[in-house]
């Protein structure tokens, strides 16, 4: 089954990076942003099965972010992406969604 | 009473890529394993062989403590902040990739391969500003005797990271024995065997076996062999 990811972090060439690494998986569908009101504009037009947060995110537009998310989508998973790269992304997500 | 948790090198994850054959201790790219995701904030230690000439081009990287140690041969590194050098056996790299930072890492040499350990730590305070250091060490310094790589503190032996861990390694003739202490309250220890065969806290480990031990605040150590080379990994068990 398909899963769509949603992708958050500050800085552009990992954002891009991202989209690549989320969309080389067939079963996986990558959307990455860089600000939070894109973020929260696609979590309200589409359903999502889980949110990485990235790099440059502060506690405080974390701890805003998960309630705004949560708010459109109750029980979305939002987990920490750590790295920037494809090492540890299989394992975050496949621990996340399991 | 301590508790312990036994990773024996050929149960690692293995990955044949041609230009690098890689070793993960813990899930990496595409090995996956539910049980082997960390050791505390010990999250990635990729065993590497990479062919001369070939490496990793510019990719990025954010929030975590990246360490290499060189083991045979040398490594070209760049980066996004400018850094252009060359680590070879002796040496430990470290960089903190913090709000971001982008790397490439080529084997130095053409003729032979570069054989390295890259280990990744979750680091105690995300978004810092990213940085980079690279020391030579006395590598003499580390003869029947655990050599402190690094720590948390920029004045203390070795390179420093964003986190409590402090790195020892150690070389060791046959028979010697001595006891590690625990650097901090709460941390447990990562003992992976680079070379010869060693005892520790009763378990016999061979070569690229590793033992994580906590709920303790120190650990015996007996080499078995001449030339046992150990890596201790003291690092916190929580988030």
């Amino acid at each position: 089954m398909k899963v769509t990811i949603l992708y958050i972090g500050r800085d552009p060439e990992i954002t891009v990076v991202m989209q690549r690494l989320l969309n080389t998986r067939e079963e996986w569908t990558g959307l990455t942003v860089c600000t939070d009101a894109e973020a929260v504009a696609i979590c309200e037009a589409q359903p999502l099965d889980l949110v990485l947060l990235g790099n440059g995110i502060t506690e405080d537009e974390e701890h805003e972010l998960r309630k705004a998310l949560t708010n459109l989508r109750p029980g979305l998973k939002i987990i920490q992406h750590y790295g920037g790269g494809s090492g540890l992304l299989y394992g975050e997500i496949a621990g996340a969604l399991q | 009473m301590s508790q312990f948790v036994l990773h024996k090198g050929n149960t690692r994850g293995h990955a044949n890529h041609g230009w690098l054959d890689a070793h993960h201790s813990f899930s990496f790219a595409g090995y996956y394993h539910p049980e082997r995701m960390n050791f505390g904030v010990l999250r990635v230690l990729n065993d590497d062989r990479i062919d001369g000439g070939k490496g990793f081009g510019a990719h990025p990287h954010d929030n975590m403590e990246i360490i290499t140690i060189p083991l045979e041969g040398a490594l070209a590194h760049k980066d996004s902040l400018g850094t252009a050098s060359v680590i070879q056996h002796g040496d430990i790299q470290v960089m903190s990739a913090g709000t971001g930072v982008s790397h490439s890492e080529f084997n130095a040499n053409e003729d032979r391969a570069v054989k390295l350990l890259q280990i990744w730590l979750f680091p105690n305070k995300k978004n810092v500003s990213p940085r980079y250091d690279q020391l030579t060490l006395n590598v003499d310094e580390r003869h029947n005797h655990f050599q402190q790589i690094l720590s948390p503190n920029a004045d203390d032996a070795g390179v420093w990271i964003h986190q409590d861990a402090w790195f020892s390694l150690g070389k060791f003739d046959k028979d010697f024995e001595s006891t590690y202490q625990i650097k901090k309250a709460g941390n447990g220890v990562y003992a992976f065997v680079i070379s010869g065969e060693v005892t520790i806290d009763g378990q016999i480990l061979g070569q690229r076996d590793a033992l994580g031990i906590w709920e303790t605040d120190s650990i015996s150590f007996k080499a078995n062999t001449a030339d046992a080379e150990v890596l201790l990994m003291d690092v916190p068990m929580s988030l």
